[in-house]
């Protein structure tokens, strides 16, 4: 972002790729053999492997329509596998709202370059030249309909082992049959009629369950435990202890949890009172040690005469959960099979083999590296398949199960261990989205016009992913060494960045200075959470635009045109604006209207947002109207189902979700202490998409939280008329604003 | 500080392991296990009845949701001495029953789901609202999930697909009794009809 504009393209790859099949990631750079992404199997069946892993968002089934679209087999013969480090190509995470812009372009380049592939060699064998063969459902066809063969009879495995040039034309778009169809997502049957889906669904031959005893607080060091009730119970098949890590495993899922329950009765920890209180934390996030992260500074510093006011306000929100509805689960076996030395050693057993898990990971290669590191094991003897699991949001307990699994596993090789978190484990241990704060200042004119924004923004790192800052990052792993969680750090600007993301205001500014201080402090161990840093940044430059415009005197919606240049984000505005009667609404008592706008990471897709709020005891949403320009939108109804979703938990972070503790602990441990949106208080959600098909696809599943929370914020300033700086927008907060 | 389940806490004497003897989906089951084992645990790991998903453990978010006797009940902290003796119904067993059908079809036109963890528990408690005959208004089916969470935020196409589920049933009803049959939001004189 510092020191090239927004938007710009991403660098091209070696070999000239075209634009729209780059990618941040450089999918295509670390897996450049077409094998890699597609084998073409007996019966007409297409598998496509991807790195990307499905989360709740359809992603499957997006770049499933992408490769039937370009190779034009049939939708129904497309397979698309679950990433696993033994098949798939290495894609990294599956985080960003990248997936489409990465895999998808990826996955277009390979299958363009296979139907071309498939093409050349018809018309070699038949003697027709290419231009006169066409595919369709698979098979090779000449103007007259004689087939001349197929995906499955001429490109055998040899054929494809050769390097994706990006040289094959992709399709039209204006041809396009699959892409841009809402064709249902392939894995919701199951999902709808109780059919194993999930990762903890799996159930391999004499599987054990195994449970962790964690800390009773973050900084809690295991002193003594004695093991000897939990160790009496029959089912029990062994306790593991490495330094603070405590587990069980037992041949019974409740004797597990059992036996965890005496563990943690007869074990001694050494605690102190090391977290700040939840609401000094907040104030007093700026003052503390920080790397300073320079984002963007241009302009001249503007001539003081010119400057009629100064406003600076502070905008924040306390630390989230992840909050998955399911808590962290994965499988693990140790394999014992014929290693010479294979035999228990230690209290705690382990084999010189190697291990399979099973895991709902955003990234089956980060996670096997980290695995490795921690197990000083090598990489090699490491096999991770991706399961799906419970949607994530982030960065969740989904990697930290998983060393949980293999750790206890290790103790009983040749037996498949199942580790599921408890719901306390997940709230209280999960890395959580950081609290933060953005200062905005701003000079205006005498017409209330900025001239100059200076924007601050402090939170603790947004990303403590496995492989973060050169560690493994995983939870059991440090309480095994007895060492605190590393700082979190922050993705690079050139990738979105953390504490920065979206931190440069999109309206025209003479001058803007903007830095991101990420807190070098980190009494609570944080992550990446849908957004990072754009929810708090976006809140703040929205909030601020209407607070200025409520000075200026003038609606919110024309102050923001009036300043915002960039042509599609101005028609999402105009849109979202139609489509919610924005100029004509009516403003009964209690009733607020709010806007909100961004274009996620200054790359990928525009949204607006219009709320409208009734506050009476407390805030009720009416209706979300949002609009979403995504370029070329690969399944618009899995799109929209996105930005509901996005748009719905957004809801809920504004109006409900703090993380909360007291000196010692985290205190909101379980769905009472940590309430989210429940169905009584849905709101209506309007969602327009723009049609783009001619343009490249935007990321867009982390797109609607930004500006959703900020149009809720100007909303329930509206209603109530006095402005709440700090989330979530609970009744005590906006009473406290009232009375202050 | 935890926040644990009741009754995996340590106490002196715990319950014997016995013959658990259950009536699920119809079918007479047995399982040697202790009597206070949670019931969603002998559906998953000792019936294979995985449809039922474990999301706290603590009866407060409904991703376990089962049918004792006809009403949704959390499954994952209902001890298994309490099924005894009641029909349990699961999302697998649920699968002829009309009702339960029309749910899915309607869930899966709308796509009313996302990661789907939670879906089968509301399926689950939106068959015992619809079975029982309740209105069906956006606002008392809200009420009748009231216990089911879902963090997807995809409650706006849960409450659409559950509105025309109902739709699909009356339709279905209004086509078997004539066009003067009873309206499906009234009570059914027959009571709850599934796969006993």
């Amino acid at each position: 972002m510092s020191g090239e504009p927004p938007g710009a393209a991403a660098p091209a790859l070696p070999g000239g790729l075209p634009a729209q099949y780059s990618s941040f990631g450089g999918s295509l750079r670390s897996n450049p053999l077409l094998s890699r992404w597609l084998r073409f199997v007996p019966g007409g069946r297409v598998r496509v492997l991807v790195g990307k892993v499905e989360l709740g968002q359809g992603i499957r089934t997006a770049l499933g329509q992408i490769a039937a679209e370009e190779l034009d087999v049939d939708w129904s013969s497309i397979e698309v596998l679950p990433a696993g480090t033994d098949s798939s190509p290495d894609e990294a995470f599956t985080a960003g709202s990248r997936s489409v812009m990465d895999s998808g372009g990826a996955l277009r380049a390979v299958c363009a370059q296979a139907r071309a592939l498939l093409l050349s060699v018809a018309s070699d064998r038949s003697g027709i030249p290419a231009a006169e063969l066409g595919v369709r459902d698979g098979a090779v066809r000449d103007r007259a309909g004689t087939e001349h063969g197929s995906y499955w009879t001429l490109l055998g495995p040899g054929r494809l082992e050769v390097p994706v040039t990006g040289e094959a034309p992709a399709k039209d778009p204006a041809d396009h049959t699959v892409v841009g169809r809402s064709l249902p997502r392939t894995d919701l049957p199951a999902k709808l009629t109780g059919a194993p889906a999930f990762v903890s669904d799996l159930a391999l031959p004499g599987q054990l369950f195994g449970r962790v005893v964690r800390p009773p607080s973050p900084g809690a060091c295991l002193l003594a435990v004695d093991d000897s009730a939990a160790r009496a119970l029959p089912a029990v098949v062994g306790v593991v202890r490495r330094g603070s890590f405590l587990g069980v495993v037992a041949d019974r899922e409740e004797e597990a949890v059992r036996a965890a329950e005496l563990l943690r009765a007869s074990a001694t920890w050494r605690e102190e009172d090391g977290l700040p209180e939840a609401a000094t934390w907040l104030r007093d996030l700026p003052g503390r040690p920080a790397e300073r992260i320079p984002v963007v500074r241009h302009g001249e510093p503007v001539a003081p005469e010119r400057v009629a006011a100064v406003v600076r306000e502070r905008y924040g929100r306390p630390h989230l959960a992840h909050a998955s509805i399911g808590p962290g689960c994965a499988l693990a076996r140790w394999d014992d099979g014929g290693v010479e030395g294979g035999v228990e050693g230690g209290d705690d057993g382990g084999v010189e083999g190697g291990v399979e898990v099973w895991t709902h990971s955003q990234g089956v290669y980060p996670l096997r590296e980290a695995l490795s590191a921690s197990l000083d094991l090598p990489a090699d003897r490491i096999v991770v398949h991706h399961a799906d699991g419970p949607g994530c949001y982030g960065h969740n307990s989904a990697d930290d199960v998983a060393y949980d699994a293999v750790v206890l596993a290790r103790a009983v090789p040749g037996r498949p261990v199942q580790v599921q978190w408890s719901r306390d484990d997940e709230f209280a241990w999960e890395p959580y989205a950081p609290a933060m704060v953005t200062e905005i200042t701003v000079g205006v004119d005498a017409a209330g016009d900025p001239l100059s924004w200076e924007q601050h923004c402090w939170s603790t790192g947004h990303d403590s992913r496995p492989g973060f800052a050169g560690q493994p990052g995983l939870l059991g792993g440090w309480h095994a060494a007895d060492v605190p969680a590393v700082v979190a750090s922050d993705p690079p600007l050139a990738v979105g960045g953390g504490t920065a993301r979206n931190a440069v205001p999109p309206y025209a500014v003479d001058h803007v200075d903007v830095q991101a201080h990420r807190v070098t402090d980190m009494p609570l161990r944080t992550s990446a959470l849908r957004g990072l840093g754009a929810t708090v940044n976006v809140l703040a430059i929205e909030s601020m635009v209407d607070e200025l415009a409520a000075r200026a005197d003038v609606d919110p919606l024309e102050y923001r045109l009036r300043h915002l240049r960039d042509e599609r984000g101005r028609a999402v505005l105009e849109t979202v604006a139609e489509r919610a009667g924005w100029v004509t609404r009516s403003t009964p008592d209690a009733v607020g209207w709010g806007l909100g706008y961004s274009r996620y990471k200054d790359v990928c897709a525009y949204c607006a947002v219009v709320a409208r709020v009734e506050a009476v005891s407390d805030v009720r949403v009416s209706d979300l109207w949002i609009a979403v320009d995504a370029g070329q939108v690969i399944n618009p109804d899995g799109l929209v189902n996105q930005v509901e979703g996005g748009a719905i938990q957004a809801t809920s972070w504004a109006l409900l979700e703090e993380v909360t503790s007291d000196r010692r602990t985290v205190t909101s441990r379980d769905w009472e202490t940590y309430p989210v949106l429940r169905f009584g208080r849905t709101p209506r959600v309007h969602v327009t998409l723009l049609p783009r098909p001619g343009e490249p696809p935007l990321g867009a599943g982390e797109v609607a939280g930004g500006p959703v929370t900020a149009a809720l914020a100007n909303a329930v300033a509206d209603a109530v008329g006095v402005r709440v700086r700090e989330l979530p927008l609970t009744p005590e907060r906006i009473a406290a604003v009232i009375s202050a | 500080m935890t926040s644990t389940p009741e009754w995996c806490r340590p106490r002196a004497v715990p319950e014997p392991v016995r013959e658990v003897r259950l009536r699920v989906n119809g079918e007479s089951r047995t399982v040697v296990c202790r009597g206070d084992t949670p019931l969603l645990y002998l559906l998953r790991n000792d019936l294979g009845l995985r449809g039922s998903r474990f999301g706290c453990g603590l009866a407060q978010c409904g991703a376990c949701m089962v049918l004792l006797d006809g009403r949704a009940v959390p499954s994952c902290d209902l001890p298994a001495w309490a099924a005894e003796d009641h029909e349990v119904e699961t999302v697998e067993g649920l699968a002829p029953d009309p009702v339960m059908s029309a749910l899915q079809q309607a869930f899966l036109r709308r796509q009313a789901a996302q990661c789907g963890f939670c879906t089968s528990g509301i399926l689950v408690s939106a068959c015992a609202h619809l079975r029982a005959g309740a209105a069906t208004d956006p606002v008392s089916t809200a009420e009748a999930l009231e216990r089911n969470l879902c963090r997807c935020g995809s409650h706006g196409r849960v409450l659409a697909a559950v509105a025309d589920a109902a739709e699909a049933l009356q339709a279905a009803r209004r086509a078997e009794c004539g066009a003067d049959g009873p309206p499906v939001t009234a009570p059914r004189a027959d009571g709850p009809r599934g796969a006993r």
